[in-house]
């Protein structure tokens, strides 16, 4: 009997599969969530011209900013490209070498919990009025105009949370959580990076954030980097 | 000790802040924006409860931290570190934006470009072809919170209007503000457009006017 085991060795193996021109779903706001090891083991693998979600665009040269830097992102789909401390993608973006599809922070989470649910397309009001609801489908309900946005789904996500089970329950850590249960639901292939993996039913049930039949593959992380220290420190990678 | 009178004319950041605070109510759920509206927290006046809503998730936001105690996974939009109160909550950003797409936030104050007479806001980009194109929750919480009020200095650093008939720069959202507090008055934006019910120290309605690209409507407070 085969027991129900989602846990990986290495964040290598983790990531292995991830393919040229799939899209990857990256977790984290700003630093908070960041599931650092991951993309770097993503970086290590090589994939490239891929679509990548997730609300900024990293900073410095580690981490999201990093996988951009090293040319494998053909596309970002994010609500706030720019940083403080990273000219990676704006630098790359005037020069026409990677495409952005703008979308509110807002529709952007509800576009990934829609994609998550099955549902294929919703109307909200944000955006109406503006840029960025050129072309797109409006329709007025009681007296009120929305816009049509499409759900969103990906073939893999990355994501970090605090504590796992092997059949891969996950709980966070304060605002870390922030896109991970969503980006979990949405995607094809889950992989979370773990702080630390316990025991079946050692995580009440009433304290699970988002339930193991959204995630396909935990490694743990036991000492994840902290992204702005390693700006802080000059760091780069690969 | 200097001899000159001390005139006081406008208001000074703080002040504006200050002002904004005055109009928090009790038991109100509030999203302050990056920059002055951040600061009017620290000026709501005793005996309100107010719980701030940071739309990365956390509702119950705190004052920031003492220096070293600062925590890298507790920060608010800004992705500046951050506190909780006690009863405080986290969540995911799809229920955070529900919060302000549902109409659940009573209170977003932040900061603007420029506003329209018809309450249009126009916060996020310049339209320049060589910028990054960035717009984070402004459209979301112009969009969904019940009430907007905007924070800004009454002209921009070149002394153009930042009140005006109609916004030139890309719009944030349509028809969604509700007053503006600037660093010359208090301005509610109506039915008849600009509406000015309050003038910060020393300052005239004449020289308000004269600063702002939209006619002006002396509020009921003014008269007489």
């Amino acid at each position: 009997m085969t027991m129900i085991d989602k846990r990986i060795d290495s964040v290598t193996a983790a990531v292995a599969d991830i393919f040229d021109g799939a899209t990857v779903m990256v977790g984290g706001f700003g630093e908070a969530g960041s599931p650092i090891e991951l993309i770097h083991a993503l970086i290590d693998s090589g994939a490239k011209n891929l679509t990548v979600v997730n609300n900024n665009t990293g900073s410095g040269h580690v981490g999201l900013a990093a996988l951009i830097e090293n040319k494998q992102v053909g596309k970002m789909i994010c609500s706030f490209p720019r940083t403080a401390n990273s000219t990676v993608f704006p630098d790359l973006y005037r020069a026409g070498e990677i495409e952005l599809e703008l979308v509110p922070q807002g529709t952007l989470a509800e576009r990934i919990r829609a994609g998550g649910a099955g549902v294929p397309a919703f109307y909200t009001a944000t955006s109406v009025g503006t840029p960025l609801a050129d072309g797109k489908e409006l329709r007025n309900f009681q007296g009120r105009d929305y816009v049509m946005e499409l759900g969103l789904k990906a073939d893999f996500a990355l994501i970090k949370c605090e504590r796992a089970d092997r059949y891969g329950n996950l709980v966070y850590n304060k605002t870390a959580r922030n896109f991970g249960p969503i980006m979990a639901m949405a995607a094809n292939i889950t992989i979370a990076q773990t702080g630390s993996q316990v025991e079946v039913g050692a995580i009440d049930p009433e304290s699970i954030v988002t339930p193991g039949i959204f995630v396909d593959r935990i490694v743990t992380v036991a000492d994840p980097a902290q992204e702005s220290k390693l700006v802080a420190a000059g760091r780069s990678y690969p | 000790m200097s001899t000159q009178t001390d005139t006081a004319f406008g208001w000074n950041r703080e002040q504006m802040a200050q002002r904004a605070a005055l109009d928090i109510p009790n038991g109100a759920y509030v999203n302050l924006g990056i920059g002055i509206p951040e600061k009017v927290a620290q000026y709501v006046p005793e005996g309100r409860e107010v719980i701030y809503h940071t739309e990365n998730g956390l509702l119950g936001m705190g004052v920031a931290p003492e220096p070293g105690q600062e925590d890298p996974e507790l920060i608010n939009a800004g992705k500046k570190p951050v506190t909780v109160i006690p009863g405080a909550a986290f969540f995911h950003h799809a229920d955070s934006f529900a919060m302000i797409r549902g109409q659940h936030i009573d209170i977003c104050v932040l900061g603007a470009m420029q506003v329209a007479k018809n309450g249009d806001l126009a916060n996020w980009s310049t339209g320049a072809p060589d910028a990054i194109p960035a717009v984070g929750g402004a459209m979301d919480l112009v969009a969904g919170v019940k009430t907007i009020y905007v924070i800004t200095q009454h002209c921009t650093k070149n002394g153009e209007p930042k009140l005006v008939d109609s916004c030139s720069y890309p719009l944030t959202g349509q028809s969604v503000v509700s007053r503006i507090y600037t660093d010359l008055a208090v301005i509610d934006v109506t039915e008849d457009g600009f509406v000015l019910v309050e003038l910060a120290p020393g300052v005239g309605f004449d020289y308000v006017q004269a600063r702002t690209g939209a006619t002006l409507i002396p509020g009921q407070q003014l008269a007489g």
